[in-house]
């Protein structure tokens, strides 16, 4: 076994997952733990789906095998369900309550699971749906949802929660700080409560 | 020393300004350009670095400066070393005196790519060294290493990191940065830098002389090691050997190649120390050949007996399964698991508001029996709007539409070309299929920008590598100068236009080029452009389902009703196509 803590995140082109990413791994360097992470470049990222892999205390490789992750955190709900295989047994899910329908849905007439059977189809996980939407306009922001879900799964992340906000403070765009540091907070505070 | 979080293409760019580099070159191209990007936009910088036209050109720019003497990088994916193979082959011979390292970052799985071909098969083709990493750390140190060791043997060094290793990141230890102080200077020496036939044939047997150096050298590095702990073994190389590394029990012997070509002596005193040996490498079984040519009577199980894929990348749940087919048992089990089936995919799609949409709906208008060969760069996504019928390779659109008129091929021929693309190796078509008197139309496509690699500047953007203003190329002057005669600029927002041009091309003789020119919607909003949001009035709107078939990620359907979101950019194409007027802008009335 690898004795590290894997996590995915995943969600569309654009919504902040590389950023997201980057704070775990500047929250494992501060805490002087080897990390390794993987994530979607290039032509995939045209508002495509994306997968971003970090694993804590990671020392050889930088993917996370299918069945393996501990955590999966969805910025989307439909990608956190294309994804969820990814979970091990017991492994922790937190995911934003929200979908954005693929354009390939409309122009293709193709079907489309509801937020309640995307629900019912992760029923057997460890589920944690925040609104995180609402919660980064209640900090400041819609961009910082990426940093609301971090806050909300940061209760099983095995990084401290100052090491994560310092990380913050040093990754995001500094007129940005005060919106994400209340962005984590909210998303902590929401985060509990499931 | 200071560590960081870095991708690896980051990591790379550092260990240059370590060695330090003094010259940078090379062609955007996925999973290689961040190296550039980092280099070319720190402040203060010792070196000089540029993006070049193509790969080839990238590589003669960059070998010349090694013969004045500097250190330099020349950067590009794997498919890009085959336009840069020309200069690639004969270099070796030449050799250089600065260190001279070329990246060609591969990619296995064709994450981003027309094929997966090895650039380690180059590197044995021209016989020159190649280090292939396992890791960040290990692509990091690699790049500072080559530059010396290029210097040292003479001879251009390919670093071939992959996917895994460009954009998977990790903590790296760095070292200082250093200032370059070299300053090129050419020495004339014609028997080393005219390659006629009689100097050629004696710099040749100098390559083959340097060969057993070369393995020597490489062998000392420290990038190939090995473990001895039981009867059978894995030998491994590149980012394969981090996979190994996590699956292996401690009863296996593990050797790791990461300087090709290896020390064959080294190697075959490994082997006979085991019973079985398994090679777990990606793509090409260039190591696993190595090893079944010195195995003598020990087996080898890899490609070659069916045990591995020679196709896509690896993993470590893969390595276990190639492990258990020939009987090692790996240290993890991993689940048997797969995805929910049929969720609605969300495959990359051309931006709301992307100047290619527009183009692409109206040729498949006017153009209803065309034939469409296409190029490489973002609108190849026009696959998905039934407007691209072929790709092949860089600059083959106009190549491949002349070869089809001049095989017989009745229909029209519309070609669609970037403007990167068309700098990088369409020009040359274009003047040939002129010259040739090829009846077709050639469509550019002109953002003014190379967008998919990450929106890095060419001579058509009016800004230098380094953000230093330059005279942009003028792309109807290059038609013209080709031959070409009838060249028309239009605004591919406005659609009536774009058809008419079209249209008006249909009935002319030869080569006709129009080049749709207008921003990417992304760097025209990141420098500050706001053309303002469309809606659609939900009273007079009848469902028709025209707008929702452009395509557009800004649009959707809402009932039965077409609705527009917040990607909306103001392009303002769905407005011109409802057929009932109720797209309008935010706030018009």
């Amino acid at each position: 076994m690898t004795g590290g803590y894997d996590i995915m995140i995943v969600g569309i082109g654009g919504q902040g997952t590389i950023l997201a990413s980057n704070i775990l791994g500047e929250a494992c360097l501060i805490e002087k733990r080897s990390v390794r992470g993987a994530e979607t470049h290039g032509m995939a990222q045209r508002g495509g789906s994306v997968e971003s892999h970090i694993r804590v205390d990671g020392r050889h490789g930088p993917l996370i095998a299918p069945g393996t992750a501990d955590l999966l955190i969805g910025f989307d709900m439909l990608e956190a369900l294309r994804y969820s295989h990814f979970l091990k047994d017991g492994g922790r899910l937190v995911v934003n309550r929200r979908m954005v329908i693929p354009t390939s849905v409309y122009v293709q007439k193709l079907p489309i699971p509801s937020e309640e059977e995307i629900i019912s189809q992760l029923a057997g996980k460890d589920l944690c749906l925040i609104d995180a939407d609402a919660t980064a306009r209640e900090a400041g922001s819609p961009l910082s949802v990426n940093v609301v879900m971090l806050g909300a799964a940061s209760h099983h992340i095995p990084l401290a929660a100052d090491s994560l906000l310092l990380a913050i403070k040093r990754l995001v765009p500094p007129n940005t700080v005060v919106i994400n540091t209340k962005a984590f907070e909210l998303g902590r505070a929401a985060g509990q409560t499931c | 020393m200071e560590r960081r979080y870095l991708l690896g293409n980051e990591a790379i760019a550092h260990g240059c300004l370590e060695s330090p580099v003094s010259f940078v070159s090379g062609y955007p191209g996925t999973p290689s350009s961040e190296v550039i990007e980092v280099l070319s936009s720190l402040p203060d910088r010792s070196y000089y670095a540029e993006w070049s036209v193509n790969e080839k050109v990238a590589l003669e720019n960059a070998l010349a400066a090694a013969w004045c003497g500097v250190r330099a990088l020349c950067t590009m994916k794997h498919v890009g070393l085959n336009v840069a193979a020309d200069p690639l082959m004969t270099s070796a011979y030449t050799g250089v005196t600065g260190g001279l390292v070329i990246m060609s970052a591969d990619d296995p799985y064709a994450h981003s790519s027309q094929n997966e071909q090895d650039s380690r098969m180059y590197a044995k083709f021209a016989r020159i060294p190649c280090l292939d990493p396992a890791t960040i750390q290990e692509a990091h140190d690699m790049v500072r290493d080559a530059f010396s060791l290029s210097e040292e043997l003479g001879l251009p060094v390919i670093f071939r990191p992959t996917t895994r290793i460009c954009h998977s990141k990790g903590d790296v230890e760095l070292g200082p940065v250093l200032q370059n102080r070299r300053k090129g200077e050419f020495h004339r020496n014609p028997r080393q830098y005219v390659v006629i036939p009689a100097h050629t044939r004696i710099l040749h047997k100098k390559l083959n002389e340097k060969q057993p150096k070369v393995r020597k050298r490489l062998g000392e590095l420290g990038y190939n090691h090995a473990t001895v702990r039981g009867s059978r073994a894995i030998i491994t190389s590149g980012i394969a050997a981090s996979y190994v590394q996590e699956v292996i029990p401690d009863d296996v012997s593990f050797l790791k190649v990461g300087a090709f070509p290896v020390d064959e002596e080294w190697l075959a005193d490994f082997i006979r120390m085991h019973e079985e040996v398994l090679v777990i490498e990606e793509l090409a079984p260039i190591l696993e050949e190595t090893v079944r040519e010195v195995a003598g009577c020990v087996t080898v199980y890899g490609k070659k007996d069916g045990h591995a894929p020679y196709e896509g990348e690896l993993s470590p749940a893969a390595v276990a399964g190639i492990m258990a087919s020939c009987g090692f048992t790996p240290s993890r089990i991993f689940p048997d698991v797969s995805p929910v089936p049929d969720l609605p995919p969300r495959p990359p799609i051309l931006c709301a508001g992307c100047m290619h949409r527009p183009v692409f709906y109206a040729i498949r208008k006017v153009f209803k029996d065309g034939i469409y060969p296409s190029d490489i760069g973002c609108y190849t996504l026009g696959l998905q709007l039934g407007a691209v019928d072929t790709t092949i390779c860089m600059g083959a659109s106009i190549t491949v539409g002349s070869g089809m008129v001049h095989a017989g091929e009745e229909r029209e021929i519309i070609a669609t070309i970037g403007d990167s693309t068309f700098l990088h190796t369409g020009i040359q078509g274009l003047m040939n299929a002129v010259y040739n008197d090829a009846r077709m139309t050639v469509v550019i496509l002109d953002n003014r920008i190379t967008a998919m690699t990450g929106h890095q500047p060419n001579p058509t953007t009016g800004l230098t590598a380094c953000g230093m203003p330059a005279a942009p190329v003028s792309l109807e002057a290059v038609c013209r100068a080709c031959g070409v005669g009838f060249v028309e600029t239009v605004d591919p927002y406005d659609m009536a236009t774009l058809t008419t041009a079209l249209k008006d091309v249909k009935e002319r003789p030869g080569v006709k080029v129009i080049i749709a020119k207008q921003h990417c919607v992304i760097t025209a909003r990141r420098a500050g452009i706001r053309r303002g949001r469309y809606r659609v009035d939900p009273e007079t709107c009848t469902g028709c389902g025209i707008c929702i078939a452009f395509g557009c990620p800004a649009i959707e359907r809402d009932d039965e009703k077409a609705s527009i979101n917040e990607l909306c950019s103001g392009c303002a194409v769905c407005a011109q196509l409802c057929p009932a007027g109720s797209i309008r802008k935010e706030g018009a009335r």
